[in-house]
């Protein structure tokens, strides 16, 4: 490309460089210093369990001194937020393998001060779960990027979650089969989409007014007949089956990865393939193409003969049905029963991935998987005791957040025309 | 589209002022809003008579005694909504009036809470800011609130306005991070507000289960001790009823955001920052400090009715589910009332109404509460949809001037 343009005209190049994100790493620096220097532990060692018992090769305990881990690390972290910060003074962006490394550094000393102690840590088992509490997310958050991408924003994500989650459970226990529970939640979803679509496109309504209303329509539904039709007849009409781990050969067994990524359920293979096609299909294809010229500029689409609200109808319904899906997960992967409200605001928290992720699958993905991390390791460590009151360490995955979102991602930039009705004029 | 008619070459012929009143009134704002309610009431009922046991059973030999079916039909929604009108508006079963309008305050003590957060959320609306944070902003007022209602004692006038003080301001300072951060880094208040209502709820459970801070002394539970009666607000129409002053606090609230939205500078400021921000900057209003101010208000807002929930309706000591869902409930209110301030006030009134009427309708009928979720939802959708309500009770558009048979030819086109 550089060839072809005249350095003449070419224009300056202007690289803006912001200090917000040196100044999120200054703040994880003395956020480590005033926990793991000012709240020194008892215990000398921290343990790091590896190995499960399926392993190709049972990897050792990993056992580390607490104190001088933690200071090596403060170390590292230092050193990288002092690099960061030259390389803006320098007029430089900060490359993202600083930020990476200084968030893995980050986290391994956190996880070495907190489960200081005679109890090992399981890793395995806090990755394990990290992809199980992440699945709903994920799947949330790829029916937000689909249906922000095309122009309209989902803030039903969590109505959908739950509408799946109801159908696929009355369904699975009707039928006896979980594969036809899984078709009737992505039916559920595309049927709250559907809504959304109709009264967003078709009647004009604001699109937050709706998604809002929705959850709450759906909330009232689902609690309304499990109350009144589902709890009084459990056996016959609220007892699926749930869909049981299908460990893949060979690679299942591979340390780690293994048991985490290759051992689980259906609903969790399913959700590679979602992730993985939703990003080549927005990214790769025609169809995407369209999809985010929708999104972007509604007009200039419909001036190439791009037919704007059919895509949009068809796209949220493609949502629709990824969510509902991924509702189900609830149900016949996690707790083998409808129950009230039981996607928790776990709709919400995928907006936020999504806007986390700046709208792109991967990202999305990748900050679904940070959430349901933050939730994993409340649990783990609550078994093996926790060195802070439990609920500041509930707490910092959220602090952390804000600070994250606050610092590093910053003004973020979703797609120009969602939330707008398109009016053909 | 909505609002666009095909031209129709025809003159208009002359229409008498009385025709066009009435037409004006079901086909305009109040009369879509009241066939709405009417819509999701026949909806609720639809669900309150299929799941009816009653009607179960005699559907089944609708053939050949379908007066069976219809009579149970009849008593399943009759005794829901009647129940849920005694429970809300007045009870024909009280001997006395006293007695029978105890519903009709139980309705407003419902409502104070939700109007004034509406009334929080509405404000962010107008100025395009999506305030999801009403749990949290509840939560920490009712702490602030709560600590000085039970734990410093002052003499009696002032304590409860410092009580009241100290919530609004923690209220404020929860919405204000919000303001502040978005002003300053542009993080995306969605986002940053649902992560603020986790801190908030493990940060008062923190506080609750810690003696010293707001759990009771000598308890173990995690709950606050009792306001002080200094710090209680008064009843208002006596001890037996459970109307407080809450309630008119939130009504110099409502006129306040009135005043602030339609009468002064800062409002039309919020205004113009919500219909276009990118306009404001280039008519100079400085758009950072009108978030930053528009969410302290807005949590503050949220906030008096945190500050309303422990100083007037739960006083025996609040635990952490203090918000009740209201922080939440306000988003709908603020819709429903168009995040107008008055337009707020009537439909936290109504949903007050449904809150007080679903519990009695529960006690009485044995309906789940869930069912209120259910109407409310739907009077909000209709009520942003007036097409759609025009096109199922075929009605014609408002001040149209064709004759009805051209709209609803008019009608069926679009």
């Amino acid at each position: 490309m550089s060839t072809l343009v005249d350095p003449a005209i070419a224009p300056e190049k202007v690289s803006v460089v912001s200090w917000k994100g040196t100044i999120a790493l200054g703040i994880f620096v003395v956020v480590a210093v005033g926990l793991f220097v000012g709240l020194p532990r008892a215990t000398e060692t921290s343990t790091f369990s590896l190995a499960t018992g399926t392993d190709f090769v049972q990897l050792p305990n990993l056992v580390m001194p607490t104190f001088a881990t933690t200071v090596v690390a403060i170390v590292l972290l230092a050193v990288l937020a002092v690099v960061s910060a030259l390389l803006v003074r320098a007029k430089r962006r900060p490359p993202l393998w600083l930020t990476v490394g200084f968030a893995l550094v980050f986290l391994f000393a956190f996880l070495t001060w907190a489960s200081s102690g005679p109890l090992p840590l399981q890793v395995p088992g806090l990755l394990i779960g990290t992809v199980t509490l992440s699945v709903p997310l994920v799947f949330g958050a790829m029916s937000g990027v689909i249906s922000e991408r095309v122009g309209v924003v989902n803030i039903a994500i969590e109505g959908q979650l739950l509408a799946g989650a109801f159908s696929s459970a009355l369904v699975a226990t009707l039928t006896g089969n979980g594969f036809l529970g899984l078709l009737a939640a992505a039916v559920a979803g595309v049927l709250v989409s559907f809504v959304l679509a109709a009264f967003a496109i078709k009647y004009l309504v604001d699109q937050v007014i709706v998604g809002v209303v929705l959850n709450v329509l759906v909330i009232g539904l689902t609690s309304f007949f499990f109350t009144q039709v589902l709890s009084p007849n459990a056996a016959t009409l609220n007892n699926p089956e749930r869909f049981d781990r299908l460990p893949i050969p060979v690679l299942s067994q591979i340390p780690i990865v293994g048991p985490t990524l290759f051992n689980q359920t259906v609903i969790v293979y399913a959700m590679y393939f979602v992730v993985a096609g939703v990003y080549f299909a927005l990214f790769h294809t025609k169809w995407g193409l369209r999809v985010r010229a929708v999104g972007e500029h509604p007009t200039a689409a419909d001036t190439v003969g791009i037919k704007v609200n059919r895509t949009r109808f068809i796209n949220v319904s493609i949502a629709g049905a990824i969510a509902g899906f991924g509702g189900a997960f609830f149900t016949l992967g996690l707790v083998g029963a409808f129950g009230k409200e039981m996607t928790a605001g776990a709709g919400f928290i995928a907006l936020a991935a999504v806007i986390f992720g700046r709208w792109d699958p991967i990202r999305a993905t990748l900050a679904a998987l940070l959430f349901g991390f933050a939730f994993n390791l409340q649990n783990v460590l609550g078994v093996i005791g926790s060195p802070v009151p439990s609920e500041f360490m509930l707490m910092l995955p959220y602090v952390v957040t804000i600070v994250a979102v606050a610092g590093l991602v910053g003004r973020v930039r979703g797609p120009a025309a969602a939330g707008k009705p398109y009016i053909k004029s | 589209m909505s609002d666009t008619t095909a031209p129709v070459a025809t003159t208009p012929p002359p229409r008498d002022r009385f025709t066009q009143a009435a037409r004006d009134i079901v086909g305009g704002g109040i009369g879509i809003s009241i066939l709405a309610v009417v819509l999701a009431l026949l909806v609720g009922a639809v669900l309150i008579a299929t799941t009816d046991e009653k009607v179960q059973e005699t559907a089944g030999y609708f053939f050949s005694r379908p007066s069976d079916m219809l009579s149970a039909i009849w008593n399943s929604v009759f005794g829901a909504y009647s129940a849920l009108f005694q429970g809300s508006i007045y009870n024909f079963r009280a001997d006395d009036f006293a007695r029978g309008i105890r519903p009709l305050t139980a309705t407003l003590t419902f409502a104070t809470p939700l109007i004034v957060a509406g009334l929080g959320v509405g404000l962010g609306f107008r100025v395009g800011m999506f305030n999801i944070g009403g749990r949290g902003q509840m939560l920490v007022a009712a702490a602030a609130a709560g600590y000085v209602g039970f734990a410093v004692p002052l003499p009696p006038v002032i304590h409860v306005l410092v009580a009241v003080l100290a919530g609004v301001a923690a209220g404020a300072l929860w919405g204000g991070i919000v303001g502040l951060l978005k002003a300053r880094t542009g993080a995306h208040e969605v986002i940053v507000t649902i992560m603020l209502n986790f801190v908030a709820l493990y940060l008062i459970s923190f506080l609750l289960r810690t003696p010293g801070a707001l759990q009771a002394p000598g308890s173990s539970n995690p709950k606050t001790a009792p306001m002080l009666d200094t710090a209680i607000f008064p009843k208002l129409l006596g001890p037996q009823y459970n109307l407080h002053a809450g309630f008119l606090l939130v009504i110099a609230a409502t006129v306040f955001v009135w005043w602030l939205l339609s009468r002064s500078s800062m409002g039309f400021k919020f205004r113009a920052v919500g219909e276009n921000p990118h306009a404001a900057r280039v008519a100079g209003i400085d758009v950072n400090r009108v978030y930053i101010i528009a969410m302290v208000l807005s949590g503050a807002l949220v906030g008096l009715a945190g500050v309303s929930q422990v100083l007037g309706t739960e006083t025996n000591g609040f635990s952490a589910g203090i918000d009740a869902g209201i922080g939440f409930d306000a988003i709908t209110v603020a819709l429903l009332g168009r995040s107008r301030p008055w337009g707020i006030f009537v439909a936290g009134i109504l949903f007050g109404a449904f809150k007080a009427g679903g519990f009695a309708m529960q006690a009485a009928e044995g309906i789940p509460i869930d069912i209120v979720l259910v109407v409310q939802s739907l009077i909000v959708l209709f009520i942003a949809a007036p097409p759609l309500v025009r096109a199922i009770f075929r009605l014609p558009l408002p001040g149209s001037i064709k004759t009805p048979r051209v709209a609803a030819i008019a009608e069926e086109a679009k």
